[in-house]
């Protein structure tokens, strides 16, 4: 099979699948269910998952002139977005029936920005990157705002839209400037070209436009201000997979271009790192605790959870890659998982928002307390759930290459972080209450059988990731491992006499 | 004639980008980015890139600013009204842009001696005329973003229909 082909059998399958349900939706007849098209998204989604996976024994492949990368690390990332997209589909199959508002553009859009997402996590061409960047970003910005008639859904379309677009602007902007200082937007080219540069000041600003643009997108403070307004205003679903896979494809573009692509100013930007990572962690941490409304109390636990993933940056490359990579596991199982329960409860006119709301949802829904439970749990980090060993790798990471003080900074906040989230199960496990009429109110639905088994999915990754993490972590490693190689395999390039780099990890 | 040319448009380029953050109406605003667009298009060829220059004309002020006049005129926009919320922009964006600006300014300028300059009026490249050198970055070296943005714009076509249409 050509290189071109075999890089990119996910992207093809994907974008196949989409444009199956594009065409498939106006023949179906208008009042029918549009459940079989979410089908075929399930199924294409699955496909892709499973071609990703048998990439991985063709090591590193590089296709398109240098343009896609597809190594251990790509792999990685591809396979999580597929899963994150799998499980949100399972749980989303049969969330628009009896509002028969655009179901099958849904679907498409879902395959779509997935694709953009994988897109970005194989590139090592910027522009190719900000290109998969706009896919994704803009398949958020509609599926955002899909339930129409609410006020809080347009707000919330709106106001991702105008400051992703404002974060777009300085990612591209970063990308210029990376160009004028270096002569290309190749991330390889540019690890070249900083070497040999004159002018510094112009490379780092371009790197920190970049850190600006992708900072927004992974909603890491300062740049976080949009994040609970969106989450707050979208359907639950929708906030499930935003929260998750586009922030992973977005953390794998920061791991590339500051790993591969500026490693010759890590001691500069890792400063930068230190100062985002401690400031997201606070003020997500303190934020959420002021929250009453269950999802904008998950909005700002994302906020912290993007701080303690850029704690992995401020590592040593090999360490930070591979606990990055874990982490991103992790909280993508979790978050992915806590937000198919809410989906499930609440319902499409999400009745039950608040607190109070879900007061005494263990006598009427035990099984989707529980999980709930044990979702949260993890994302307080207590042992054998993924939580805790996600934060543990993390932090130590942070350690060994001497960040003392940002692991206790991080430690501390998650003893903040679990009094929120306690707050919340303790409320989940209390009795109902004259205020918690609200879940009353609603009639219990039943969950679905794929609901169900999205879910499952979702936990049975949590509770694996954290009792046998074992081969997750030996894929992080070799994610990290490959990546570095293939820098030092670029960097000696030019002469290939000298050039003894190989892949020890290909053999186990 | 070339410095007077930058200096000409250049300026025109700036006053018509704050004009056009200043209009209170659509309209002026659209018309204000068209002169934004002709005179880059007249920077750009006065730095030998006469493709770009000819394609931001036909493209840019010809295509993309005829739809969005078309739009405003179609949405029959009215002037807008200033409400506490764009006092708040001036306040925290108006001191934003400048630190931008300054720090870019600094930049650029603590630089300049490296950065070196460009004849106006030279050739992009001295081998190769233009019209070859983009279209073997655009259909070689970046193919693949040139054929994904096929996708992008697929996706935004979806939106539409998905945002716009009515409900029955």
């Amino acid at each position: 099979m050509s290189p071109n082909v075999l890089a990119l059998l996910p992207e093809y399958i994907l974008v196949l699948a989409g444009v199956l349900i594009m065409l498939a939706e106006p023949c179906l007849p208008a009042a029918a269910s549009r459940k079989p098209l979410g089908w075929i998204a399930i199924l294409g989604t699955a496909l892709a998952g499973l071609a990703s996976w048998y990439q991985l024994q063709f090591g590193t492949l590089h296709a398109f002139y240098g343009t896609i990368q597809v190594d251990a690390f790509s792999i990685f990332f591809h396979l999580l977005i597929a899963a994150v997209v799998l499980v949100t589909l399972l749980g989303s199959l049969d969330y628009f029936e009896g509002h028969a508002t655009h179901a099958g553009e849904y679907f498409a859009l879902t395959l779509f920005g997935a694709t953009g997402m994988m897109f970005m996590t194989s590139s090592v061409e910027l522009l190719m990157v900000f290109v998969g960047l706009e896919i994704s970003s803009i398949s958020t910005y509609i599926m955002a705002g899909f339930r129409k008639g609410q006020a809080t859904a347009s707000e919330s379309s709106l106001k991702y839209f105008l400051l992703g677009s404002f974060a777009t602007a300085f990612f591209l902007y970063g990308i210029a400037l990376a160009f004028g200082a270096t002569g290309s937007t190749n991330i390889y080219a540019i690890a070249h070209g900083l070497e040999t540069t004159a002018t510094p000041h112009l490379a780092f600003l371009a790197l920190a436009m970049l850190i600006i643009g992708l900072g927004f997108k992974v909603s890491a403070a300062p740049f976080h201000v949009w994040t609970p307004d969106v989450y707050q205003g979208a359907p639950a679903p929708v906030v499930g997979l935003m929260s998750t896979a586009p922030k992973a494809a977005a953390f794998a573009v920061l791991l590339r271009i500051t790993f591969s692509g500026f490693p010759a100013m890590q001691h500069r930007w890792a400063i930068l790192m230190w100062v985002l990572a401690a400031l997201s962690m606070t003020v997500g941490n303190l934020g959420a605790l002021l929250q009453r409304d269950v999802k904008r109390m998950l909005a700002y636990s994302s906020i912290a959870h993007a701080g303690y993933l850029l704690v992995a940056f401020t590592a040593f490359p090999q360490d930070g890659i591979a606990a990055a990579c874990f982490y991103t596991a992790t909280y993508a199982a979790m978050n992915v998982g806590a937000f198919a329960v809410i989906t499930q409860v609440s319902g499409y006119d999400e009745t039950a928002r608040s607190q109070e709301d879900f007061t005494g949802l263990a006598s009427r829904r035990p099984m989707l307390a529980a999980l709930l439970a044990f979702f949260l749990l993890s994302l307080i980090g207590i042992p054998f759930t993924g939580g805790f060993f996600g934060k543990f790798y993390v932090f130590s990471a942070a350690v060994a290459a001497g960040h003392v003080w940002l692991a206790v900074i991080g430690l501390l906040n998650s003893g903040v972080a679990c009094f929120y989230y306690l707050r919340l199960l303790a409320a989940v496990y209390a009795k109902p209450t004259a205020e918690s009429a609200a879940l009353t109110s609603i009639p219990a639905r039943r969950v679905s059988v794929p609901a169900a088994v999205g879910l499952t999915l979702a936990a049975i990754a949590t509770l694996v990731l954290g009792i046998l993490p074992g081969n997750t972590l030996w894929l992080t490693q070799y994610a990290g491992t490959s990546t570095i190689i293939e820098s030092a395999r670029q960097h000696c390039a030019p002469h290939p006499d000298n050039c003894h780099v190989e892949l020890q990890m290909e053999q186990r | 004639m070339q410095l007077a040319l930058f200096l000409i448009f250049g300026v025109l380029a700036v006053a018509g980008a704050i004009n056009l953050l200043l209009q209170r109406h659509p309209i002026n605003s659209a018309l204000s980015l068209v002169v934004v667009m002709m005179s880059l298009a007249v920077l750009y060829w006065s730095l030998g890139a006469e493709f770009l220059a000819a394609a931001q004309v036909i493209v840019y002020s010809g295509a993309i600013m005829v739809l969005f006049v078309f739009v405003i005129m179609l949405l029959n926009a009215g002037e807008e009204e200033h409400t506490t919320g764009s006092r708040i922009a001036y306040v925290a964006g108006f001191p934003g842009a400048a630190a931008i600006f300054c720090l870019l300014s600094f930049v650029f300028l603590s630089e300049r001696k490296a950065m070196g300059g460009t004849d106006l009026g030279g050739y992009l490249s001295h081998s190769a005329n233009n019209i070859a050198e983009i279209s073997r970055l655009l259909f070689r070296d970046l193919l693949l973003p040139f054929e994904v943005t096929s996708i992008l714009i697929l996706v935004a076509i979806l939106g539409a229909v998905v945002l716009a249409r009515k409900e029955q």
